[in-house]
């Protein structure tokens, strides 16, 4: 139905023999964090939305296409210089950024206030999907605690009785514990905050040892969680089942390996997510790149592929904001993640899984589907929301 | 900073020119500088560049203030960032609780990073050399992590600044040319608050205990109070720099006080040149200049950067200002 | 709400650890975890390995410094560095030779001859200069380092694997399970140090080492060799820096950066342990090691006992952070040149 009114509308503004014309060139501002230990997931966001950009000939939505691309080195203040700078001296267009919650937070009031069409490749804090959310503000990946929420369900339906959840001492990490437990029911023995950046996690895994509960839950992004894996399986807590989110993806598994085989974990993606359209990514992304893409590349390919639909859908005029946004909204794609709508706060309505670290024929790790735990899921602060 | 070269420079000794013998030819000139830029820069368009020199300025107060007690007192502190996170918090707590005001802002400010510069610095002034060093940053990790921890206001998130600072009621630090000219007028009033305490008997005695600690003593004076005072003056300037750049930034976060943040303040200063005050401008400019311009070409800037720090210890003693001064007396 | 029930709960089962038998994973790896009164004994005894483990990798990295600032009155930031090339020397050799001890031995290798190169293209020429001229080279230094091995090896985490014999866990009492490979470095810890003490303390250069300690012009004066002694220190650094990278790649992932916390953790260890002295060294990274890991398994349920759970899950880990800090403050203030000062300064 949005579809169609976009449509119209588009149909309508050509038809109304508006002078503004298709635009000569479509400037986008990038910034991800690509330096520093969580250098990888920015490189891979990065990576698959240049990969959309080249499929497309250089142009999304028919319009020459320029990316530039700026390093938030993880520091909001960083962040806001460049992005001012984006704003100004490079006078994007676009937006796309950023991987981390505490820049987004930073960084998201002047994007706003200066009507900066932003799409987030990852990050996606409560406040933004909730109160604070802005016509100007669309996310291609997911509000922060869903990933976490899908493993809280797994393991309410896998009739974990006592779990122990872990994460480091920020408000991401508390934020996906509070996630993981909104469908979690069963009993929550111990619930342990570590320093961020914490390479021994010896002192927790006897904790969990000691405790010995069914299931144990953490969100250990990076480095960390590469770390906390392998000690994992070196303590031998084989008999505890390990679920996680953002810790084993394709950014962690090249180091992680074999530690990791069985472990599930909470994602909209997966690199054998069956579709069409993921196919062809995977395989052009493994092609161009040699890496396995993680979902943090679908996300930044997905941002690629919204921006062209919806430049195509006004015909390439970005003179008029409004059509532009409401062609936005409609997420007339065809996403790597299969279905795919926009909630009232222009955040991702759809299918969540469980995944599960395998070894690829080829010898590459990589996570696969297992199966579904929510079909067309929204957030929880979407109802916060105004729009 | 070719433009200093361009100073009325006399290589003859005696008869330079009093603004030459005082000192102030290159800070004048800085600040002039400064002063005219944001015209025309307006006028040629290239507004943005107003950010980055705001951002130079409000580092160079710190850096200034970090100058006091490292040029002058020999106090090499890796916890001068822990300031600039205390004024900026300051500002964005209050500003969480609907208190703009931006003098009643200014006072806690100064009460709470002076209060914590003097108990930090009744204890690390009991150390020197690099065991200082060590306590500084240790005190500095711990507001660090006091303040990831502040869950309430947005822990490692950091806070979103609602409201700017409004001085009786009016809000006008969001006009960004505005926010410049105050930032500019602290880093004169701070760097002529330092230049003045340094040529005072408060400042020849403070560089007295830097030579000759032993020396001081027998002369009747007590080193422990007289650079437990500049510390806490340099912490308090350091606080104003900090909600300065809540202010510019709208946002508050932990790693304003990273320790590396307090690295970088010390190779500001270094860099330029210490125990000149302006040295400390020339540094900050320098190094956030160069960070800026590097990483607008290649994402592996540090692999440059690098090098270029090396280099510039290596064959520029005493700082960039020691070049200018060289090519002076050369030619 | 539904948080504070969650922690309450959390809280009550906690109480109640240890005699819980949970459904479900009644050994059937044989993994022999206690259930029962003595859990708590085997916590602390496994977190004290655990700190012992930590302590003695700090102390390879610190015995290093120590010698380096105390001899030479150098500040070498970029020891980290010379970590983090110690753990990539070993994925390259590793990789190249496809057997651990053979890549360890050309790792460490690798690592004093990158620490020689350092020494002639870059540190020699800093010798005399001040403090903070050397901080801001050997800065420079790190976001070269840095920056370059991300250029060659990516900024994605490498694995070292375990090798083959040093798998599994070893069951030291009844009850308690502890990875083989853990112990293997503890006790390479455990040997180097005692090896690092003999040459220290008997041998001759070790004499030479110590006097430089304390007064490094005198013992130029006295006509040895202060350029080649400045070399072998160097050298003994960078090679048990390098060694602790190597060592420490199985534990820990091997990434850019990976030697700038650890930097600064050897910094607060030679601090503690007063400059110059190994023995301090010794005895300040077993400390910190400890002091680090027992915190962090221990400082919330510590402030459990008189907080409320929530304000002790924010509080806990905050603390348990600062810790070290506290430590090493507290140290200073008390003893402001470390617990063993060198003599003679």
């Amino acid at each position: 139905m949005r579809k169609m009114i976009s449509a119209v509308a588009a149909a309508a503004l050509l038809g109304s023999g508006s002078i503004a014309a298709q635009a000569d060139s479509l400037k986008i501002g990038m910034m991800l964090t690509l330096s520093g230990p969580p250098a990888p997931l920015g490189e891979h966001a990065r990576d698959g939305f240049n990969l959309a950009v080249e499929q497309l000939g250089g142009q999304l939505g028919g319009v020459d296409t320029e990316v530039v691309i700026v390093d938030d080195e993880l520091q909001p203040d960083v962040g806001v210089q460049r992005v001012q700078a984006l704003i100004e001296r490079d006078e994007i267009d676009m937006f796309v950024g950023v991987i981390f919650s505490n820049v987004m937070m930073a960084v998201y009031q002047p994007l706003i206030d200066n009507e900066i069409i932003t799409i987030s490749p990852n990050a996606g804090p409560s406040p933004i999907a909730g109160e604070q959310c802005s016509p100007y503000f669309f996310s291609t990946a997911w509000q922060n605690d869903q990933n976490h929420e899908v493993m809280g369900r797994f393991a309410e339906d896998q009739g974990y009785e006592r779990v122990i959840i872990m994460a480091p001492n920020y408000q991401a990490g508390r934020d996906g514990l509070a996630g993981f437990k909104r469908h979690f029911t069963g009993e929550v023995v111990d619930e342990i905050y570590t320093q961020l950046g914490q390479l021994d996690f010896s002192a927790e895994l006897a904790r969990i040892a000691g405790a010995q509960p069914d299931a144990f839950y953490t969100f250990m992004p990076g480095g960390m969680g590469v770390n906390l894996v392998r000690q994992y399986r070196q303590a031998g807590l084989d008999n505890i089942a390990f679920l996680s989110a953002f810790t084993i993806d394709e950014t962690t598994l090249p180091a992680i390996e074999e530690a990791s085989l069985g472990f599930h974990s909470g994602a909209q993606w997966a690199p054998d997510l069956d579709n069409d359209v993921n196919r062809a990514f995977v395989e052009a992304f493994e092609e161009k790149y040699g890496y396995a893409p993680a979902l943090y590349a679908s996300q930044g390919y997905d941002a690629a592929l919204l921006i062209d639909s919806a430049v195509r859908a006004v015909g390439g005029d970005l003179s008029d904001k409004e059509a532009l946004l409401e062609a936005m909204r409609a997420a007339d794609f065809d996403s790597v993640r299969g279905s795919f709508s926009f909630n009232n706060n222009q955040f991702p309505v759809q299918d969540f899984y469980s995944v599960e670290a395998v070894e690829r024929e080829d010898g590459v790790y990589v996570t696969s589907i297992v199966e579904k735990v929510f079909e067309d899921y929204g957030d929880a602060y979407a109802e916060q929301c105004p729009m | 900073m070719t433009q200093a070269a361009e100073a009325p420079a006399v290589p003859s000794k005696p008869r330079t020119p009093w603004i030459t013998r005082s000192g102030l030819a290159v800070p004048l000139i800085l600040f002039a500088l400064f002063a005219v830029l944001p015209p025309i820069l307006v006028v040629s368009g290239e507004t943005f560049l107003l950010t980055i020199l705001t951002r130079i300025m409000i580092f160079a107060i710190a850096a200034v203030s970090l100058d006091l007690i490292l040029g002058y007192g020999a106090m090499v502190s890796l916890g001068h960032a822990a300031f600039i996170g205390i004024g900026a918090y300051v500002v964005g707590i209050m500003a969480f609780h609907g208190v703009s005001d931006a003098f009643l802002q200014l006072l806690v400010v100064l009460l709470a990073t002076g209060l914590f510069a003097l108990v930090t610095g009744a204890i690390s002034l009991k150390t020197s050399g690099v065991y200082f060093i060590m306590i500084t940053l240790a005190f500095a990790q711990m507001a660090y992590f006091t303040t990831t921890s502040l869950a309430m206001y947005g822990g490692d998130d950091g806070l979103t600044l609602r409201v700017r600072s409004t001085v009786f009621g009016m809000s006008f630090l969001g006009d960004r040319i505005t926010l410049y000219y105050i930032v500019f007028a602290a880093l004169l009033g701070a760097f002529f608050l330092c230049r003045t305490l340094v040529a005072s008997r408060f400042g020849r005695v403070l560089q007295g205990c830097r030579q000759s600690p032993l020396r001081m003593r027998a002369l009747g004076f007590s080193p422990y109070r007289y650079q437990l005072v500049a510390y806490v003056i340099a912490g308090m300037l350091a606080g104003i720099a900090g909600a300065l750049l809540a202010n510019q930034i709208a946002f508050v976060s932990p790693a304003y006080m990273s320790w590396m943040r307090s690295g970088e303040l010390i190779f500001m200063v270094v860099l330029g040149g210490m125990g000149t005050l302006y040295g400390a401008i020339i540094g900050a400019f320098a190094f956030i200049a160069a960070e800026e311009i590097l990483s607008h070409f290649t994402h592996h800037w540090r692999v440059i950067f690098g090098p270029l720090l090396i280099i510039a210890v290596l064959f520029a003693r005493g700082g960039l200002i020691s070049l200018i001064f060289a090519r002076r007396g050369s030619g | 709400m539904l948080l504070l029930l969650q922690i309450k709960r959390a809280e009550q089962s906690i109480a109640h650890r240890g005699d819980a038998q949970p459904p479900g994973c009644s050994g059937s790896d044989g993994a022999p975890y206690a259930t029962g009164a003595n859990v708590n004994t085997i916590l602390l005894t496994v977190q004290t390995l655990n700190g012992l483990q930590l302590g003695l990798i700090l102390f390879l990295i610190a015995a290093g410094l120590t010698l380096v600032f105390g001899v030479m009155d150098f500040i070498n930031l970029a020891h980290g560095v010379q970590y983090m090339l110690g753990a990539y020397f070993m994925v390259l050799f590793y990789g190249l030779t496809g057997h651990f001890f053979a890549g360890l031995v050309l790792a460490v290798l690798a690592a004093i001859l990158a620490g020689l190169i350092l020494e002639i293209v870059v540190f020699r020429h800093l010798y005399d200069r001040s403090h903070l001229d050397q901080v801001l080279a050997t800065f420079g230094l790190i976001l070269f380092v840095n920056e370059g091995v991300r250029m060659i090896w990516g900024s994605v985490p490498i694995s070292i694997p375990t090798p083959e014999i040093l798998q599994g866990a070893v069951v030291l009492m009844p009850g308690l399970l502890y990875p083989t490979y853990r112990l293997a470095v503890i006790g390479a810890g455990i040997v180097v140090a005692i090896l690092l003490y003999i040459l220290v303390t008997h041998t001759r250069i070790g004499m030479q080492v110590r006097a430089g300690a304390a007064n490094a012009p005198m013992v130029s004066a006295l006509g040895v060799n202060i350029r080649g002694l400045f070399m072998v220190i160097f050298g003994i650094g960078a090679m048990l820096a390098g060694f602790a990278g190597a060592m420490a790649g199985p534990i820990f992932s091997v990434e850019p950066g990976m030697g700038d916390h650890v930097l600064i953790l050897a910094f607060v260890v030679i601090v503690i342990g007063g400059i110059g002295s190994i023995r301090g060294a010794f005895i300040a990274a077993l400390l910190v090691g400890l002091v680090d890991t027992l915190g962090r398994s221990f400082a919330t349920d510590f402030f459990r006992l008189f907080l409320d759970p929530s304000a002790a899950n924010s509080v806990g880990p905050a603390v348990s952070s600062m810790l070290i800090y506290i430590l090493m403050a507290a140290v200073l203030f008390f003893r402001p040149a470390g617990l063993f000062p060198a003599p003679g300064k």
